[in-house]
């Protein structure tokens, strides 16, 4: 029987060197496709369960991650969640991540190219995997004005450094707060995703940079000042047609000014007089002797149409194509189908305080490694040189008389070169319009653009008016960048 | 090498101490690692295994040396490493249940006091039975009580069927599958039988194919060991506890009578059976499918297999290291899956290690067999030795997608007490044929002189 036994035993040690070969399959030969499968929990948990490096705002964490005892390992939380929503995003399991999350998820992950040498770092000591952080340009107490300033009106403020390009403050309201999206129990975020989707308001858009977009009101003025400065046939001084009623060519429409008040005794002003009260009849007619063309081109030289990453996708601000003459006196000031960010209009009104230079706007100052040592900072570059200088030195000093003897005096900060415009984009009978205040202000050391957008009037409603409502915000987040 | 000196033949006893140590501190360490891993500290659980579980290694070398001296001694101590990293497993997985699914949280517990209950009944078996050949007796005593307890889990309101399959007796909170004990019941009916009725079995039928068959009127025994299988395919609707019943009778049928056509007839006959049963019954095709594609239907019957193979990937070559993957995303991570969970922590290399363990363990049974003087010991040793690795074949095939997947237990390993329990017995019968195929015969008497010289040159080699 030994033979036979001997026999089976040989088949015995088939069977089981098929196993080993089985094992080696599932473990080595297909481990990277059974890694890779779309199913697998375990890779995508090991996504989440990294310790993901921190946003920074001056110096303190708004997104961290702290070790929790759960299938993900780390839970991703944010100071000041509400606050911070429009710049940070959110990271969660379930609905993936937005905001600077998303755009710097390699940096925050370590996968980063500027992390490479970290990394080799870590395979030579044999130090767990870091994620990188990511200092951001928010300024704290700008950012924390605009949220006030705010407060439960919606709308959404943009400031910027005129010198740089940094955002330093970038608000949306109404917010939300991404620490509860980011949980790790489904069906809570999901229930809060879908109350959020439902509340009135939309509080996960980012108005300031994409959202619906807004008509920009007079604060559109400021382009086709540009435009007519730029055209080289114009000056701050030159005498404009301001009628109390401005009968639009081609067409039975009569445009007025606002609560149908006369800009001029005389029916005509200089430019700069003209913005001052944000005259109406004077800037249309000034549209309509440019044209369309070339209020698009200057439009377009600030950035509309164009795409850009701060690295946020902005949503491209509009100026409408193929227009009527009565289309582009309405498109002049900021009527008809204009449509823009708020962070648009701060870059108009940036390039106008920087001598004409825009600067790239972004959000992030530094890539840093997992020690905070800095791996790489964001160059000021030029984005485009939308007027020359002097065209900016003379639109800039038209701001200041706005400030000074005209709609825009709520945003007089003592001490400091502020201009302004204001805007109230009308949205049809009944209906409050949105209140725009655009403004620079500048002391020796530093320059901040900042534009602010006021829904409905805000508190104010029907009476709401651009320098009333938006204006001390404006001023408000100047003050605290300005450090005044 | 056939000298006849008492004095040259070694117990073995203190290379099995030796081994016991080494099997022993492997365990506790992999306790040790768990229990810091998953809560920072040695728990008391860690303490109460590094205190119970030397001790019943120890008791059973102790019987060993007074009961059965000359036992094999490489067999205990790899029972004794396969157990302790079973437990260490349900251990791990044990403390994870005890937040996500308290209903789990008692595993360990429970598979400590079965591993108790099993070195237990091993310890019986080896103090009761003094010679294997005692067995023989009961030849038909074992075949009426391993029937029987293939057939009870059909009996109302004692059985029951859980996770498709109805191989289960419940009393009171207790279950059991009894077909681990028929197993070792049905080998003993195995080997006593075809003992018997091996002359007659082979002799030679028609040659067909180059193959001599047997005689028609020899097919009785094959066909109702046949019918049996069957029956549990479809009563019971195991795949696997029939395949390792037919299995192991027809090897043994083989060892007994030298036939390979019976094999061969084998091989028809139950492949016959499963395809036509996999024609009328739709969980068996859904085996099939799940085994070819287990990610199709993920989120149907493919979850547990797609599971537990992205358990195996995570493992890699190096393991994650205790307590430190995720096995507890598969279900039933603990039982028909502990292989996969082994696999993620320890890797390849441990699943290789693991594996090896059991080619030692099934080769020195079937050495055992080899060894030993008379024919019933040679069939019940190679018969158990067989069916071991033949259910390890079978589970660890459908974890890793070798075979399709059927439910059995994996040796040692998974949490379940029968099973437990059922294979102590089988390594203490094993130890026993092992003392009788190596015990030196008493001097004076020349008969058996000439046994052990006959023994020597034909199973020596081995």
């Amino acid at each position: 029987m030994n033979t036979q036994i001997r026999r089976v035993t040989t088949l015995t040690i088939v069977m089981f060197l098929a196993l080993f070969g089985m094992v080696t399959v599932d473990q080595f030969v297909n481990a990277g496709a059974l890694r890779a499968n779309p199913h697998n929990a375990r890779t995508y948990y090991a996504s989440f369960n990294k310790d993901r490096g921190p946003l920074i705002v001056a110096g303190e964490a708004i997104a961290s991650s702290v070790p929790v005892d759960d299938d993900y390992g780390y839970q991703r939380t944010y100071a000041e969640g509400p606050v911070y929503a429009p710049v940070t995003g959110f990271y969660s399991v379930l609905l993936g991540m937005t905001g600077m999350e998303w755009a710097a998820d390699d940096v925050l992950q370590g996968t980063a190219d500027s992390l490479f040498l970290t990394r080799i770092q870590d395979l030579v000591t044999g130090a767990q995997p870091q994620g990188g952080a990511v200092e951001l340009t928010i300024d704290e107490a700008a950012q924390l004005a605009a949220w006030r300033g705010l407060g439960d009106q919606r709308g959404a403020v943009v400031a910027l450094d005129t010198d740089t390009g940094e955002i330093l403050a970038m608000v949306s309201t109404p917010s939300y707060d991404p620490s509860v999206l980011a949980g790790h129990d489904t069906a809570k975020v999901q229930q809060a995703y879908d109350a959020l989707l439902a509340e009135a308001g939309n509080p996960l858009w980012n108005r300031a940079i994409a959202g619906n977009l807004y008509a920009p009101g007079s604060t559109f003025k400021l382009i086709t000042a540009a435009a007519a400065l730029e055209s080289g046939e114009y000056t701050a001084d030159s005498q404009l047609d301001a009628p109390t009623r401005l009968a639009l060519p081609d067409s039975t429409a009569v445009l007025g000014n606002m609560g149908d008040s006369m800009c001029s005794g005389s029916g005509s002003m200089t430019m700069a007089q003209a913005l001052a009260v944000s005259c109406n009849t004077a800037f249309a007619s000034l549209g309509l002797e440019l044209g369309d063309e070339a209020i698009r081109a200057q439009a377009e030289r600030f950035g509309f149409a164009g795409p850009l990453s701060i690295p946020l996708p902005v949503t491209p601000s509009v100026f409408p194509e193929d227009v009527d003459r009565p289309q582009t006196a309405m498109a002049a000031i900021g009527q008809y189908d204009d449509r823009v960010t708020p962070l648009q209009m701060a870059m108009v009104v940036s390039a106008i305080a920087a001598d004409g230079v825009l600067h790239t706007p972004h959000l992030v100052r530094t890539e840093r490694g997992a020690n905070l040592e800095v791996v790489a900072t964001t160059p000021v570059e030029t984005l485009a040189v939308p007027l020359s200088r002097s065209s900016a030195e003379q639109l800039a000093d038209m701001m200041v008389q706005v400030v000074d003897n005209g709609s825009g005096g709520r945003a007089a900060i003592p001490g400091v070169r502020v201009g302004g415009k204001t805007g109230t984009a009308e949205k049809g009978d009944g209906q409050a319009p949105d209140n725009w205040f655009v403004a620079f202000g500048e002391t020796e050391d530093r320059s901040v653009a900042v534009a602010v957008v006021v829904e409905d009037g805000g508190k104010a409603g029907m009476q709401g008016t651009g320098g009333a409502v938006a204006g001390p915000i404006a001023r408000e987040v100047m003050e605290a960048v300005l450090d005044r | 090498m056939a000298t006849v000196a008492p004095l040259a033949a070694r117990s073995g006893r203190g290379g099995e101490l030796g081994l016991l140590v080494l099997a022993l501190a492997t365990s506790v360490y992999a306790f040790a690692q768990v229990s810091l891993a998953m809560t920072g500290g040695l728990s008391s659980d860690f303490r109460r295994f590094a205190i119970v579980y030397p001790a019943l290694a120890i008791i059973m070398h102790v019987l060993l040396r007074l009961r059965a001296a000359y036992a094999d001694p490489v067999i205990l101590p790899i029972t004794v490493l396969l157990n302790g990293t079973g437990l260490a497993m349900i251990y791990r997985l044990a403390l994870h249940y005890e937040q996500a699914e308290p209903r789990f949280a008692q595993i360990f517990s429970r598979q400590l006091v079965w591993t108790a209950v099993g070195v237990t009944a091993a310890v019986l078996v080896l103090g009761l039975l003094r010679d294997h050949r005692t067995l023989r007796r009961f030849t038909y005593t074992a075949m009426a009580l391993g029937l029987a307890g293939l057939v009870l889990p059909l009996v109302p309101i004692l059985g029951h069927e859980e996770g498709g399959s109805r191989i289960w007796i419940r009393l009171g909170t207790m279950s059991f599958q009894p077909a681990e004990v028929s197993k070792i019941l049905l080998a003993v009916f195995f080997a006593g039988y075809l003992v018997t009725r091996a002359e007659t079995l082979s002799l030679a039928g028609a040659k067909f194919a180059g193959l001599r068959l047997p005689r028609p009127r020899d097919l009785g025994p094959i066909l109702a060991a046949w019918l049996a299988s069957v029956a549990v395919l479809i009563f019971e609707k195991d795949l696997g506890t029939s395949l390792l019943f037919f299995g192991l009778f027809v090897a043994v049928l083989y060892i007994a009578t030298n036939r390979p056509s019976w094999i061969v007839i084998g091989l028809v006959l139950f492949s016959a059976g499963v395809v036509v049963a996999a024609r009328v019954f739709a969980h068996l095709q859904t085996r099939v499918a799940t085994w070819l594609d287990p990610f199709t239907d993920y989120y149907g019957a493919g979850y547990q297999l797609s599971n537990g193979l992205f358990g195996l990937a995570n493992g890699g070559l190096g393991g994650t290291g205790w307590g430190e993957g995720r096995p507890d995303l598969t279900s039933l991570a603990f039982s028909d899956f502990i292989v996969d969970s082994l696999g993620e922590e320890l890797g390849l290399t441990g699943l290789f290690a693991i594996l090896t363990c059991f080619v030692l363990l099934v080769q020195r049974g079937m050495r055992a067999a080899m060894g030993v003087r008379d024919g019933f010991g040679k069939l019940l040793a190679s018969g158990l030795a067989f069916a071991m690795a033949l259910q390890v074949f079978v589970v660890v095939g459908g974890v890793t997608r070798l075979i399709p997947l059927t439910g059995l237990t994996t040796p040692f390993l998974a949490a379940g007490g029968s099973s437990l329990v059922a294979n102590w017995m089988i390594v203490a019968l094993l130890l026993r044929v092992s003392d009788g195929a190596r015990r030196p015969p008493p001097a004076t008497s020349e008969i058996d002189l000439s046994g052990v010289i006959a023994a020597e040159a034909d199973g020596g080699a081995a």
